[in-house]
């Protein structure tokens, strides 16, 4: 994997520190006129979310992570790993939970969502921006409101729980935006 | 399509800066301090260890047996010249480069407003400094600290004094991610908590001037003896927490220079950086009798950013190191 200088360094780039995978967030260059350069840097760690500041002497080397987002198909699960396929290579790698819990609530088999591997290892699994989901429960709702307000829960198949306006039935298939976790609309079949 | 054609500064900014480019001019006029140009092209490296200089392969016409050149860090050299060749009072504006500083308030090419008054020590240098920011940025209280009144007030430590192990438990106390330093490079160990305790504590609504610096940040100035201790004749101004100006009270004993340069290249050595080399013409000059003055570096492109309040050096130039 290649190194890394200080002057390389800006939002995004993948280090390994203390043997754990980051990408920095930000970084700044300090440096009294006639003095010793530094760069202070946000990190945030590709394994736990955790964001720390670190400090380097300008010109310092750190090793590259081998780190990369791929889109990969979610395939199925057998109980301990979920698998997911790189579709062009037909490569499949399995998961644990750690990396798909929070995509979980929101995709199904075939969907495709982008998978960050770290030396080939899936660290996360984030879902697509909008997924089709059919409601599986929800209360019946107030014959004519069509306006939308107040709203009610609504729980998918996936096992997600959104709010819906109060006119979407039971059995429908809606949009939803799983970065906020918001109905965004009906889906006509 | 890709933007990158366009100037990072707005137009507004543009004028701006251009109008407090006048003004300084002017200030220097009414002051019969003389403008000067000197090449941005220089024949010796810079020597400060912790400035690294741009060089160039030249061959054409008049080149050097080397047939390197290098880009100037500062036009120090070129007008301590002038001085001994007797200029008189001189001022110059012009293109500094220093490799490898780029952020949010450096770009490896910048604007330099340098001035060397004859007569002058540096604490009356350091008046002419305020009234020319109070000039661009308004009138402000001025405060003087030496540097070890400032260390003592912001970090809690005795800078001439503390050990390396007190200057490491101070930075961990405020917080400060340890840089993997060597712990006999107590020049750095200072840097680290002058840029991150101290310096954001300093210009809070004044010109706060940090006088007085350990022998070893000494540069180019005078050493003179203060309550037992041996303090460097320099001082810089901050502003809201931003390095503006850097000045002395300039060393005129060429013995005394040429051994601040062996020391200098001895550092570089050490430290595996590139040779520097004497520059054997500011020596000369300075044999034959430099004048007893001082003189200041002030960063331009600081000064409209405070003047402008911006966040960042782009938006008060033109074309930064990524769009050249």
């Amino acid at each position: 994997m290649a190194t890394y200088s200080t002057n390389e360094f800006k939002s995004g780039l993948k280090i390994m520190l203390d043997g754990d995978p980051y990408a920095i967030v930000e970084n700044e260059f300090v440096k009294p006129g006639k003095g010793q350069a530094f760069n202070r840097v946000r990190v945030r760690n590709l394994k736990t979310g955790r964001v720390i500041d670190r400090t380097f002497k300008s010109g310092d080397t750190v090793e590259g992570a081998d780190v990369v987002e791929v889109e990969m198909q979610y395939l199925y699960n057998d109980g301990d790993q979920w698998y997911f396929m790189n579709p062009t290579s037909y490569e499949q790698v399995g998961a644990d939970k750690t990396a798909v819990e929070e995509a979980l609530q929101w995709i199904k088999e075939q969907d495709v969502c982008t998978v960050v591997l770290y030396n080939g290892q899936p660290l996360s699994v984030t879902p697509p921006n909008f997924v089709n989901l059919k409601i599986v429960q929800t209360d019946p709702g107030v014959r004519g409101d069509t306006s939308g307000g107040g709203g009610k829960p609504a729980t998918l198949e996936t096992g997600a729980v959104v709010r819906v306006p109060l006119f979407v039935p039971e059995g429908e298939m809606i949009r939803v935006d799983t970065r906020t976790g918001e109905y965004v609309s009906r889906v006509k079949e | 399509m890709d933007a990158s054609w366009r100037p990072t500064a707005s137009l507004e900014n543009l004028q701006r800066r251009a109008a407090i480019l006048a003004a300084v001019r002017r200030f220097f006029a009414e002051r019969e301090v003389l403008e000067v140009e000197t090449p941005v092209l220089i024949g010796a490296a810079a020597a400060d260890p912790n400035l690294d200089s741009l060089s160039l392969a030249y061959t054409g016409p008049g080149a050097p047996a080397s047939g390197r050149l290098w880009l100037q860090t500062s036009p120090e050299f070129a007008m301590k010249r002038l001085l001994a060749a007797g200029s008189g009072c001189i001022y110059q504006i012009c293109r500094a480069f220093r490799v490898d500083e780029r952020g949010r308030r450096h770009n490896p090419e910048f604007t330099m407003i340098e001035w060397y008054r004859l007569g002058f020590d540096h604490r009356r240098l350091m008046d002419e400094v305020a009234t020319l920011a109070a000039m661009v940025l308004g009138p402000r209280p001025v405060e003087v600290f030496s540097y070890r009144e400032a260390f003592q007030r912001f970090a809690g430590l005795d800078p001439f004094h503390c050990s390396v192990a007190e200057l490491i438990a101070c930075a961990g106390s405020h917080n400060i991610p340890l840089p993997a330093l060597s712990a006999d490079d107590r020049d750095a160990w200072l840097d680290l908590l002058l840029s991150e305790v101290v310096t954001p504590r300093l210009g809070r609504g004044t010109y706060s001037f940090v006088c007085d610096f350990p022998p070893s940040q000494a540069a180019l100035a005078r050493l003179r003896q203060e309550e037992g201790l041996e303090v460097a004749e320099r001082f810089e101004l901050f502003v809201e927490g931003l390095e503006l100006a850097n000045g002395y009270h300039e060393l005129t004993d060429p013995a005394e220079q040429r051994a601040r340069f062996e020391q200098e290249r001895a550092r570089r050595a050490a430290a595996g950086q590139p040779e520097s080399s004497v520059d054997e013409r500011l020596l000369a000059a300075l044999a034959v009798g430099l004048p007893d003055c001082a003189g200041v570096a002030l960063g331009f492109d600081r000064l409209v950013m405070l003047a402008l309040g911006a966040e960042r050096i782009d938006e008060v130039m033109a074309f930064p190191i990524e769009r050249c």
